[in-house]
């Protein structure tokens, strides 16, 4: 019994650097999940980018059809990496809006040239207030808006060509 | 020509959230933006304050400090609002409660456990 007693300042010493070497072992970059999914997209306005891309408000995600919200930007690489499966989407149907963060129409206009076009709407968010608002931390970040205009999904990065199926699976969970 | 081109220039660097790095008139409504900014946390670059941070996240977010606590809000109401968005990650000083409040409260548990121990060791001792 005393023996045993004698142990314990030993076990948790060796629990305290398990402790320490499980929490040097994880990325100390996290990602940060949207407190807003689940919620109604919060309220914002913004202008558009030209006359093919009017811009973005609350109300137009509040429209009786399931959306998805594309926070990117012309500056993000991934973005790019991200842009042939937002086209896949779009032609699959999806309606597909943009929020263009911290963006130039000059820059824009490029991106859009090489990379292709698959948004509705761009919304011009200058100041990264629409992406705060919506709670996403970067960009590539994509929302997933159902028909009464909740947020339900969140897709934090950029969507892989893997993901595409995913992402397609969720919009029909959704719509049920 | 060449004033419309340094106009467009004017206009972009007017665009980019005035309020990012411009102090509010105010001294003391300055003075509560700032205190408020030291205890945010740069979702960017996750170990800065938004305050330390160059990110320009950190810059939009410096922004809407300022501009909600020149129109009136109080500082803890303005990071409720980021809170709403980001949850308690993104401030540096979390509320004590929940599994939050194991972290306040494990050193008091450990003094009373070792006062404890201690103290059965010296009546042993003096026994």
């Amino acid at each position: 019994m005393k023996r045993a007693a004698l142990l314990v300042p030993l076990l948790m010493f060796a629990a305290f650097v398990a402790l320490a070497v499980f929490g040097l072992g994880r990325p100390n970059q996290r990602t940060i999940e949207s407190k807003m999914v689940g919620q109604p997209v919060p309220d914002f306005e913004l202008a558009g980018f030209d006359a093919l891309h009017p811009g973005l408000q609350t109300t137009d995600l509040k429209q009786g059809t399931v959306t998805l919200v594309n926070v990117f930007a012309s500056w993000c690489i991934p973005c790019r990496v991200e842009a042939p499966q937002l086209k896949a989407l779009a032609d699959k149907g999806i309606v597909v809006h943009a929020v263009a963060v911290r963006d130039t129409p000059a820059a824009l206009r490029a991106f859009l040239d090489e990379h292709g076009d698959p948004f509705r709407r761009i919304g011009m968010d200058i100041e990264g207030k629409a992406m705060i608002a919506l709670g996403a931390s970067g960009v590539p970040e994509t929302f997933l808006v159902d028909e009464s205009g909740v947020i339900r999904r969140q897709y934090i990065g950029e969507i892989r060509p893997a993901q595409v199926a995913e992402v397609l699976r969720d919009i029909d969970e959704v719509r049920k | 020509m060449k004033r419309a081109v340094s106009f467009t220039c004017l206009f972009l660097l007017a665009a980019a959230a005035p309020l990012a790095d411009t102090p509010l008139p105010d001294a003391a409504a300055e003075a509560d933006a700032r205190a408020l900014m030291e205890e945010l946390r740069c979702l960017v670059c996750q170990h800065q304050s938004i305050a330390d941070s160059d990110a320009d996240m950190a810059g939009d977010m410096r922004a809407i400090v300022r501009e909600r606590i020149a129109a009136g809000d109080r500082p803890e109401k303005v990071k409720a609002y980021l809170v709403s968005r980001y949850g308690d990650f993104v401030t540096f000083d979390p509320p004590k409660t929940g599994a939050n409040i194991v972290l306040w409260a494990a050193p008091l548990i450990f003094l009373v456990l070792g006062a404890l121990a201690a103290w059965r060791l010296f009546r042993r001792r003096a026994a």
